[in-house]
């Protein structure tokens, strides 16, 4: 075990695909000599030398493209979008490309692409920089898109996505880059839990509280704090947002009876309104409370000296619990 | 005078497989000043500056040292916690200033993130140049009142905007024009070329301002391209200009051609200004990690505001008193933009609902009803008043 960040759990999960597999390479803006802006591939180029890690001209949809041609022939292809908002450049290669590719071909094209995007808000950036884009990819049939909590997760599951043969959509919680955490490195991916596969990080029996990348420590926060106060939560981590690994969600709420889902990205269509539907549809008897979202707001990501009033804080999250368990909460008194 | 290309060089560790030589047709570059602020002639150009008066170079030059001076309080804003962010334009000033002083008023700037030289230059308030980097809007002013759209941080993508503004130009048939801000490695985004396949067919009013200041954060412009930029222009059937960017006579001269061009019907050009930027990219990069020093020394030679400098006192321009009166601008400037800054009211929590779209939308509505109530429900009394005025 060694204490490290998350950036360097997922640098150090890379090196390992790198060196496990010649057919892995990595590809984007700025991560060759600086290492990228958040340094995540730091040191990489200089060991496994710029045809393994290059550095491509600054342009989103050619980096994808060019890894579409790449799986073509063989590669796995690990492709770095600097930021969240420069994800759209690139969204037609993704979605049009990437993701029909095997469907198209009836099988015979495999597109072992992993697309590792930083996303979310917290980091005071402009704008551009905090989005959260994870339910436009989660809607496109093809893809798989996962999201690590912790730099244990951070470590095996990018190595996961480098060998699964689906393109997955990687997102890493960018204000959670410089959270230490414990790393066993030589963890086996295989052996550990698969990425699609959702994890409860604290027990609890009163409320399931569903949550994943960088909200899943505010959403554990947030369970310490309701236990001062008698409630029991339990905290899902969902890790993998397409397909969301309902079982593991439902069996929480059907010890628990009360479900809130909590996420930066806006409430309308969102990865909430999924997790809540489908769990209705699986858990309506065992529900003693309708599902409560507690969201960002449907607006477009804010500047950072309002940024804290669009991301679900602690208190937010805790009056999200409230509501779910029919305590006083900020809609008290109000229909619905 | 015409130079040979005097730094498309820059080499950085580690990027051997890149090292594609922009060879390419290998245009000359335009410069009136030269380093050591000497005037030469030259019998294109010098036409298309021949009205510059000592006056009017004296006062271009006072805008180059404004701006130098903007950049600095703006970064040392930044270092004192703020400003968010802020893209340093140092090295950058004669690109910005010979174009944009270039321009008539009803002509319609695009820029990118880095052109606050342009947005001073163009009457933008000062404190509007800080807002977006304070982090107290997503637009510093209003476009329409100084005729320069907002900063464009998504690489690139402000060329196709101006090429339909000036598609719109050319329908109402109006003698203005658009210019286009963008650098070097953003003529690698599909944008960029998409806009000049429709800048080119359409024949638009249109100039490509393309800063090449030799970088895209740590990437050299080699990367982007294996010919000179300036070449791109023709594949897209495209006039072409490269001008020496620290030069702000040839910037001036290369820009009114353009315009001149664009008025007359004859359709779009592309200007590559050879520059350099000798800051880091943003206050939140780190330079050393990729960037020879050496190269950072033999730009500094090349220095736009040097240059000036050096022709004025040639021309016995240079006086105290001048240089007395230029130091007091830029003072001025500096304190009113400090002030500006440090003075700008925070915006309001309920803010973050504004202006997401023209008429009520009920979906919103809710969610600000229902974030007003939880503000309203810790009770603090300053909450509930920015409730009432958010209504
Ligand atoms: C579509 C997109 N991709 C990536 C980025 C991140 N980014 C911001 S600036 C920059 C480099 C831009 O270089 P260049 O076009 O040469 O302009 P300069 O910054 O040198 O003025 C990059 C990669 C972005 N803003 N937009």
């Amino acid at each position: 075990m060694t204490q490290m960040t998350f950036a360097r759990a997922i640098n150090s999960g890379l090196r390992r695909s790198l060196d496990n597999d010649p057919k892995v390479l990595l590809m984007g803006e700025d991560i060759g000599t600086l290492g990228g802006v958040f340094r995540v591939t730091d040191g990489l180029q200089k060991d496994f030398g710029n045809h393994r890690v290059v550095d491509t001209p600054l342009a989103e949809s050619g980096i994808v493209g060019t890894a579409v041609g790449l799986a073509y022939r063989g590669y796995r292809p690990v492709v770095e979008i600097q930021f969240d908002g420069f994800v759209y450049p690139a969204f037609d290669q993704i979605v049009s490309q990437v993701a029909k590719m095997h469907y198209r071909s009836r099988g015979a094209v495999k597109m072992p692409i992993t697309i590792r995007i930083p996303f979310g808000g917290g980091i005071g950036s402009p704008e551009h920089h905090s989005e959260s884009p994870e339910a436009y990819f989660a809607h496109t049939a093809g893809l798989r898109v996962v999201t690590p909590a912790s730099p244990q997760d951070a470590h095996t599951m990018i190595q996961q996505a480098i060998s699964c043969d689906d393109p997955v959509v990687f997102f890493e919680p960018k204000r959670r880059y410089h959270d230490k955490g414990e790393v066993d490195e030589s963890l086996d991916p295989t052996s550990a839990p698969p990425m699609g596969q959702a994890r409860v990080v604290t027990d609890g029996s009163d409320v399931t509280l569903v949550a994943y990348g960088p909200l899943v420590k505010t959403a554990r926060d947030a369970a310490t704090a309701a236990a001062d106060e008698g409630v029991s939560v339990e905290v899902i981590d969902l890790r993998s947002l397409a397909p969301v690994d309902f079982a593991t969600v439902e069996a929480s709420v059907r010890k628990t009876g009360r479900l809130v889902i909590t996420h930066e990205a806006g409430q309308s269509g969102g990865l909430g309104a999924e997790v809540a539907a489908s769990i209705t549809e699986r858990c309506f008897y065992h529900l003693e409370a309708a599902p409560v979202r507690v969201t960002g707001f449907d607006v477009p990501y804010p500047y950072s000296r309002v940024e804290m009033h669009h991301l679900p804080d602690l208190d937010r999250i805790l009056d999200g619990v409230d509501r779910a368990l029919g305590r006083p909460n900020s809609l008290s008194g109000l229909e619905g | 005078m015409v130079t040979d290309d005097a730094g498309q060089g820059g080499t950085a560790a580690g990027q051997d497989n890149n090292a594609g030589h922009q060879g390419g047709a290998g245009h000359n570059m335009v410069q009136l000043i030269t380093p050591a602020g000497e005037r030469v002639s030259h019998p294109e150009y010098d036409p298309w500056v021949r009205d510059v008066s000592d006056e009017q170079l004296c006062s271009l030059y006072e805008d180059l040292v404004v701006i130098r001076r903007i950049d600095k309080e703006a970064t040392a804003l930044q270092r004192q916690g703020e400003l968010g962010l802020w893209p340093p334009l140092l090295g950058q000033e004669a690109s910005q200033v010979g174009s944009v002083r270039s321009l008539r008023d009803d002509d319609f700037i695009f820029p990118s993130y880095r052109e606050n030289g342009v947005a001073y230059c163009r009457g933008v308030d000062l404190p509007d140049i800080l807002r977006v980097w304070r982090g107290a809007a997503s637009g510093g002013w209003d476009p329409y009142a100084v005729n320069m759209a907002i900063p464009q941080i998504v690489i690139g993508a402000q060329t196709l905007h101006a090429t339909g503004y000036a598609m719109g130009i050319q329908n109402d048939g109006a003698d203005s024009a658009a210019i286009v801000y963008f650098g070097d490695g953003a003529t690698s985004e599909g944008d960029v070329n998409e806009a000049m396949v429709f800048a080119a067919s359409f024949q638009v009013p249109l100039v490509f301002f393309c800063q090449n200041n030799h970088w895209a954060i740590s990437e050299p412009v080699r990367l982007q391209s294996h010919t000179q930029l300036v070449d791109r222009g023709a594949g897209f059937g495209i006039p072409s200009m490269r001008v020496d960017g620290n030069d702000v006579l040839a910037v001036m001269a290369a820009t009114r051609v353009a315009l001149d061009r664009a008025r007359r019907g004859g359709g779009p050009t592309f200007i590559e200004a050879v520059t350099y930027r000798m800051g880091p990219h943003t206050t939140a990069d780190d330079p050393t990690r990729y960037r020879d020093p050496n190269e950072l020394e033999d730009w500094a030679a090349k220095d736009p505001i040097g240059r000036v400098h050096a022709l004025l006192d040639r021309k016995g321009l240079f006086t105290e008193e001048f240089e007395a009166g230029v130091r007091t601008k830029a003072d001025a400037v500096a304190r009113e933009l400090r002030a500006g800054c440090v003075g700008m009211p925070d915006p309001e929590p309920l803010d973050v609902f504004k202006h997401v779209y023209s008429t009520p939308n009920s979906w919103l509505d809710r969610q600000q009803d229902h974030y007003s109530r939880y503000l309203a429900s810790f009770g603090d009394p300053e909450g509930a008043t920015q409730e009432e005025g958010a209504r």
